[in-house]
């Protein structure tokens, strides 16, 4: 069955559409890049299946039912905006994630904080930018969740960086579960995804596996975007 | 091992080459046991399945064996072995002369120039293709 299906999904905010009856499936043991450019409907698409908006009309299914309670236990969601609490501790964020979510693996998220020397009573003001987008993820990757929602996870950040962030996702990578990774920087997600979704104007207009894509027209999957949106 | 990859072609087909060339070179010694899927993803920067995908057909070609319980293995055939690395020298020699023809160059000044040992120079402006 489907982790993730859209069915005629439309979203307006006042008179302006962000999806435009959109169709899509997603299957697990992916892990799907959803590209398109900015103001395509990426966010507003993972906010939907997250439950923070609700459909104008059509339908968002997370495993087979509107997003809530239920799903909200096996979606782990990785907001555009870091959006943990600045004056806790790493060992208070440990402690919330673990209150809130039953598949939190705390023993994988303290080997990764480790890994990385930092300390449990250092609060999330005193780490840079760079450390908190990790923190977050690492938080976001612990859970054993069924799908992953990654939205703009390498936005913003320094080249080691993004290395850290995309070699946590391979590293928790989980065949029975989908990880969407929405961005526009595809050149340097391109190599860890294995399918794409290229969306625009609140509709998905193409849907294939990376090496499809490079197989068919001969070029990678950063390049064909940049030949679709051409400006 | 360095992984890298170019735009123009599958990712799997290149995660294939590459780990050939590890075998052939000895970074992947024969009889020798792989790391598994996922690390060899990590490794690479790449997705599991395309690199489980590139194992498979490894697999199939026999430069690679599985146990099931002990994981993946380099084949210990040597002639096996020998074999991928004429089949890669050959793929390298016919990128270079795709390079060199584009260049202009007639096949006996080709050999002319490799034997001269000058052709170090005119291959770092062609494009080799690797």
């Amino acid at each position: 069955m489907a982790i993730l299906e859209c069915n005629e999904l439309v979203k307006t905010y006042g008179h302006a559409p962000a999806l435009d009856h959109l169709n899509l499936s997603i299957e697990p043991g992916h892990i799907l890049g959803l590209l398109g450019p900015n103001g395509s409907g990426k966010t507003t698409l993972i906010k939907l299946a997250n439950g923070l908006l609700t459909p104008t009309s059509g339908q968002v299914l997370v495993n087979g039912a509107v997003p809530g309670k239920d799903t909200h236990a096996i979606v782990s969601y990785l907001p555009e905006r870091t959006c943990i609490p600045l004056w806790m501790s790493t060992r208070k964020l440990l402690d919330f994630y673990q209150d809130f979510y039953a598949d939190f693996r705390r023993d994988r998220a303290e080997e990764m904080l480790q890994h990385l020397s930092i300390r449990m009573d250092q609060t999330i003001r005193q780490m840079s930018k760079g450390t908190r987008e990790k923190v977050q993820l690492i938080m976001v990757m612990s859970r054993a969740a069924k799908l992953y929602l990654l939205d703009e996870p390498i936005g913003g950040v320094d080249p080691a960086t993004r290395d850290y962030i995309l070699n946590t996702i391979i590293n928790n990578y989980d065949p029975e579960a989908a990880v969407i990774i929405s961005t526009h920087l595809i050149a340097d997600v391109e190599q860890v995804l294995d399918e794409v979704i290229f969306i625009n104007q609140g509709q998905v207009i193409l849907q294939s596996s990376v090496d499809q894509i490079r197989e068919e027209k001969g070029m990678s999957v950063d390049a064909l975007f940049r030949e679709v949106f051409k400006c | 091992m360095k992984w890298q990859f170019s735009n123009d072609a599958p990712i799997y087909s290149q995660l294939i080459e590459q780990i050939k060339v590890g075998i052939v070179s000895g970074a992947f010694p024969p009889g020798e046991r792989l790391p598994s899927v996922r690390d060899l993803a990590v490794e690479a920067g790449v997705n599991p399945n395309t690199m489980q995908r590139a194992l498979t057909e490894l697999e199939r070609d026999g430069l690679v064996y599985s146990q099931r319980t002990a994981g993946r293995f380099v084949t210990e055939d040597r002639g096996m072995i020998e074999t991928a690395k004429q089949s890669l020298a050959e793929y390298q020699i016919q990128n270079f002369l795709t390079a060199m023809v584009r260049l202009g160059y007639e096949k006996e000044e080709i050999m002319t120039l490799v034997r001269q040992g000058n052709a170090g120079e005119e291959l770092r402006n062609g494009d080799s293709g690797m």
